[in-house]
């Protein structure tokens, strides 16, 4: 390996940014693509897959074979409210493999009594996302009904172009939210890419079966995520 | 939470090669490029090595690293990469213990 693709390789990984190690197994010759770097061909096709997927392998392309090994960050799941929802979602979204945190500036509902183990913030969105920013790796879901509590995070999420944006609320409370947030100063077609109402539609109809929905969407965001879709809607 | 990504940091192979190298160490990495059946670590993993024998990581979770380390030294001495394969059939994976059926295909190359 190219001692400078290491170094690129592993400055990327620090910075939460998904790289692809491509290493040419004939030749042994290495070269380290970011996510968005174009690659031409065949190549670019995998490459585009591997960045999606996830999935490291070897491929077939102008006669070689190359082997792909893909770097994404560790997929990070924010949850405004500890709510009753949230005390379902963190157990599921840490068998599906997210690292979760938990932030609620309401210290009656965010202590460990109601969620233990979990990574907890007793502070506003903004605080909480001072010493954790958010990153393009990175689900919120605003849960809390509190449009003081609730805006700044999906404002900061839009802003950081989170994978996946889910706010609690009706179809009413949304519009109402649209109305706040277009008045805010932010594009209506940014606030198209907020979830609402929340989550996938399987009829869910009890706080359990909400984060199911929840954790459902945001899986399906993270593994249907175009990356030209992203720039797109920035 | 910052704990945590320190630990996972600092026991990460890449990271780990990257210091070494940085030491002055010769530094080898395996990594799995393929697997059959049920391997026991996914395509992508490491395992660095360094000239001394010292190594991080794993391509096996325990089987086969004895001799991906012995094959290092070599790769290291000779600078050309090779591609090593494991698997039931294998003796030496046998006598390590690589008994859960599967195969794996581990790239070993020099860093630099």
């Amino acid at each position: 390996m190219d001692p400078h693709s290491l170094k690129k390789l592993n400055a990327l990984r620090r910075e939460r940014r998904a790289a692809i190690l491509l290493t040419d197994l004939e030749d042994g010759r290495d070269r380290v693509i970011g996510e968005g770097d174009p690659v031409a061909g065949a190549l670019g096709e995998a490459v585009s897959r591997g960045f999606r997927s996830g999935k490291s392998g070897v491929v077939e392309a102008e006669g070689r074979n190359f082997f792909l090994n893909v770097h994404l960050p560790a997929p990070r799941l924010v949850v405004i409210g500890a709510v009753h929802i949230s005390q379902a979602l963190a157990p599921m979204a840490k068998i599906a493999g997210f690292d979760l945190t938990i932030i609620d500036p309401r210290t009656a509902f965010a202590t460990p009594e109601r969620f233990p183990g979990v990574p907890l913030h007793a502070e506003w969105p903004d605080e909480a996302l001072a010493h954790q920013p958010l990153d393009a790796y990175t689900a919120v879901t605003a849960l809390t009904h509190d449009p003081k509590i609730d805006d700044p995070a999906l404002c900061a999420a839009l802003e950081a172009k989170c994978f996946y944006i889910g706010a609690l609320g009706s179809r009413k409370t949304h519009a109402k939210r649209i109305n706040r947030l277009t008045e805010a100063g932010l594009a209506l077609a940014a606030l198209e890419r907020i979830d609402a109402p929340i989550g996938l539609d399987i009829g869910a109809a009890t706080p359990a079966e909400i984060a199911v929905a929840v954790l459902g969407a945001v899986i399906k965001a993270l593994r249907t995520r175009g990356l030209g879709d992203r720039s797109a809607v920035a | 939470m910052s704990e945590q990504n320190q630990t996972s940091e600092m026991r990460d192979p890449l990271m780990i090669a990257e210091d070494w190298m940085q030491a002055g160490r010769d530094v080898a990495i395996a990594t799995v490029v393929e697997t059959w059946g049920s391997a026991p670590r996914p395509v992508g993993s490491h395992l660095v090595i360094d000239a001394d024998g010292n190594f991080e990581g794993s391509v096996s979770g325990g089987c086969v690293e004895g001799a991906v380390v012995a094959e290092a030294a070599d790769v290291l001495a000779e600078g050309e990469p090779r591609m090593l394969e494991f698997g039931v059939a294998d003796e030496t994976a046998w006598e390590v213990g690589l008994s859960c059926g599967g195969r794996i295909k581990v790239y070993v190359e020099r860093l630099g």
